[in-house]
């Protein structure tokens, strides 16, 4: 029964989506206040039947319900629960559902908040509405997670086992809330364009804020979880590889970051409207390409679980028809938009202009490395690499440009500023940063300028965030939480360089006893016993950590057999003090007792997800001030700004 | 199915590679390294064969470094395996007809962004002027 309830859920959630979608953009109008509360209604009708359908996949997962394809091919009965709800997600069909699943949610927030009004909110309603429907759509004609298998068979093939791992576990769920919230600020720019008055316009951005904080706190979280992941499951120390499936992420975050810096423009002094609509159907329309590359199969990698080409040619014409048609809209409405506000040369505006003209740079230099191989290999069956290479001499320089301006914005006013005072207030960061460049250069080595640039970049961010929060004492949350997300870089930052640059190495092949040394660490193997784990084998070898003849701690790195998938992985031990890593992989058997042992001191690389953390909690402070003052619902400054600016 | 075989290959520890296949010059050593990282390994997602556990990987690692014990420069050796392997083994992607876009696109953006905001920036400027 469990599959035809889902799949009758599904069929409800579509009709729904249907009813949301039609409603939605009829209620954009004046006078249709029927058609605006159908519009509600049908969002609430959505989440609750997407709900279901996704309850009872679940229910189906834990109770190894082999009858579902999707369950039998996905799952087995010895493992873990919590694996066997994650797995949900770690197949193609069910985390399409996840998607929908998200999305509903999302609708369900823009329906209950009502923010930007009725008639903004019923536009935003309506395009929502259209995309629930082409993913349902998706879903059921080409990925329905409901299909029964007959006979059922009495075990499932299982889950890769690199997907059962509690990082990835809740990966993909953030990872989700990041890519389907930017659906909200793609529907609210797009009901603004619907829209034909400008004073519901002018709304827009601001409605649509706690939106793209949210998408940008999951992605945030989402990339800096996937990146902590690849560090510590492939077992090499790297924490990111320029995957093509690593850009899909990193191009939405980037674009997001704009859209944030510039949607703050257009509320606060009604500047760059047109490009803050712009920003917010790009920022979608990545998210939209990125699942496209991840989930159609066209990159060969651990992601890509589907390789099916009707799957592929769906979401092309989805997308195509989703930015198409956006930029459509756009390209009709946009001219009627009011032009932007007058503003100095020397103002935040234009600081978080130039934000926006370096962010979009580094996106491009993403979006060009990801798919330029692609390309020149479809059109000419040419076949390149673009590697971190690549991105060492075009995005690292574009974006370190970019970190030098940042400490300046938030010292400028509005309109019209003073460089002088902003930069002289700035002396204590750069005196920061000249320390941190001399002590990186004084105390450790080997010496390197990208090393020595970055700490003192690093100190440059630091120094000014610092300055922020003590000068500003009793001033908004908005502030602070700037001040935290620009920390966060320079944590982030810190923590890069200093794993890039000083990371040590060993490589022995260890009898029990034998030690062998890696930075200021003496290892001692004292060999491997075979453990049998819920869903698998292991090899466990025992190193102690020596501080002279005592054993300071034992490290355990695994070597796993999967029987039910087949697979070995490899599960590192890792001992971290906060400012440096001590990494073990336990590498292949070399027979009578000898194993090859892998260990790494990467030091600095727990900043790299610290730095994420602050990044995302900053994101988490602003979205509580906006939250927490309830919004003027009757009309705020706005009307008079667009009049002003005519 | 071309993916899960190189899933498979990328999982399964590599046999072949020579722990003892390491210089004891670290000058030597480091430079390895770093050619190391320059190369793809051709059965991975986007790892280069310095970190990676594939067998094809461990076999280039131990051509490399043969290679340099023969006394060929770096240029030599990655020519060679790009006579045998194509571009697509160079995690650097070389500067050619068909690559300048590649390695233009993002300053060409940087620019238009550029060129796109001073115009901006002078007409709010007017604006309020």
């Amino acid at each position: 029964m469990t599959g035809e309830l889902g799949q009758l859920a599904l069929c409800f959630a579509l009709a729904l989506s249907l009813v949301m979608a039609g409603a939605g953009l009829v209620g954009a109008r004046a006078d249709a206040l029927a058609a605006r509360n159908i519009a509600n209604g049908a969002a609430m009708g959505l989440l609750v039947f997407v709900a279901l359908a996704f309850g009872t996949l679940t229910y189906a997962f834990i109770h190894s319900d082999f009858s579902i394809a999707d369950v039998a091919n996905n799952s087995h009965t010895l493992k873990p629960l919590v694996y066997k709800i994650s797995g949900v997600w770690g197949n193609h069909e069910g985390s399409m559902l996840l998607w929908v699943l998200v999305l509903a949610v999302y609708a369900g927030l823009v329906a209950v908040l009502q923010r930007g009004g009725e008639r903004l909110t019923s536009g935003a309603l309506g395009v929502q509405g259209l995309l629930a429907a082409a993913f349902l759509l998706f879903i059921l004609f080409t990925s329905n997670p409901f299909l029964r298998l007959d006979p059922a068979p009495f075990e499932g093939a299982g889950l890769n086992p690199l997907l059962q791992d509690p990082g990835l576990a809740v990966h993909p769920p953030m990872l989700y809330a990041g890519y389907v919230g930017l659906s909200a600020a793609f529907s609210y720019a797009a009901a603004a364009l619907i829209v034909g008055e400008q004073a519901i316009r002018a709304q827009w951005a601001r409605a649509a804020r706690p939106f793209m904080l949210i998408a940008w706190i999951a992605l945030t979280c989402g990339i800096a979880l996937g990146s902590w992941w690849a560090y510590y499951e492939l077992g090499w120390g790297g924490f990111w590889f320029w995957d093509p499936v690593e850009n899909a992420s990193l191009m939405p975050w980037l674009i997001a970051t704009a859209l944030l810096h510039s949607a703050l423009a257009t509320e606060k002094s009604g500047a760059f409207r047109t490009w803050t609509l712009l920003l917010a159907i790009a920022g979608f329309s990545l998210s939209l390409i990125g699942t496209f590359l991840v989930r159609s199969g066209v990159l060969s990698s651990v992601h890509a679980f589907a390789s099916d080409p009707t799957r592929g040619f769906f979401i092309m014409v989805l997308i195509a028809l989703a930015i198409g048609g956006a930029l459509a809209l756009f390209a009709w409405r946009a001219p009627s938009l009011q032009g932007g506000a007058a503003f100095e040369p020397v103002s935040r505006e234009t600081t978080l202009l130039l934000n926006n003209v370096f962010l979009v740079a580094a996106c491009a230099c993403v979006f060009v490395g990801t798919l330029y191989p692609l390309v020149l290999d479809a059109v000419s069956g040419t076949k390149i690499s673009v590697g971190p290479p690549y991105y060492a001499l075009t995005f690292a320089p574009i974006f370190f440009a970019l970190l030098v301006l940042v400490p300046l914005g938030p010292r400028l006013g509005w309109k019209r500023a003073e460089l002088k005072p902003a930069i002289q207030s700035l002396y204590p960061a750069l005196g920061l940063a000249a320390i941190a460049a001399v002590a990186v250069l004084a105390i450790v080595s080997p010496r390197g300028l990208a090393a020595t640039g970055a700490f003192a970049m690093a100190g440059w961010l630091i120094g000014a965030s610092i300055i922020d929060v003590r000068k500003r004492k009793g001033a908004r949350a908005s502030a602070f939480a700037a001040a935290l997300a620009h920390a966060g870089l320079g944590i982030s930052l810190m923590g890069v360089a200093g794993t890039t640059a000083w990371r040590s190495e060993a490589l022995d092949v260890l009898s029990p006893g034998q030690t062998m040394t890696v930075g200021p660490y003496t290892l001692r193997f004292d060999g491997v016993t075979r453990e049998k784990g819920p869903n698998y084998i292991a090899d466990r070898a025992h190193v102690a950590v020596m501080d002279g003849a005592s054993v300071k701690t034992t490290l355990l790195p695994e070597h796993r057999f999967y029987p039910a998938e087949g697979q070995d992985m490899n599960d590192t031990a890792i001992r971290t003090t906060g400012f440096r890593d001590l990494y073990l992989a336990l590498g292949d058997d070399r027979g009578s007792n000898r194993f090859t042992i892998r260990a790494y001191v990467s030091p600095l690389a727990p900043f790299i997800w610290l730095g994420g953390l602050v990044m995302a909690l900053g994101g988490l402070l602003s979205l509580w001030g906006r939250l927490r003052v309830r919004e003027p619902e009757k009309k705020p400054a706005a009307p008079a700004q667009a009049m002003a600016a005519e | 199915m071309k993916y899960v075989v190189a899933l498979l290959l990328m999982i399964v520890p590599a046999l072949a590679v020579p722990v003892a296949d390491t210089f004891s010059d670290p000058a030597m050593e480091a430079r390895a390294r770093n050619l190391q990282r320059q190369l793809r390994c051709l059965v991975c997602q986007a790892q280069s064969i310095d970190e990676s556990n594939a067998d094809l990987a461990a076999d280039m690692r131990h051509l490399v470094r043969s290679q340099m014990r023969e006394g060929r420069t770096d240029q030599q050796i990655e020519d060679f395996l790009v006579a045998r392997y194509g571009d697509f083994v160079l995690m650097r992607p070389p500067v050619q007809s068909d690559t300048w876009m590649l390695w233009l696109a993002p300053f060409l953006v940087l620019g238009a962004g550029g060129a796109v905001a001073w115009v901006t920036v002078k007409k709010a400027g007017a604006k309020g002027a």
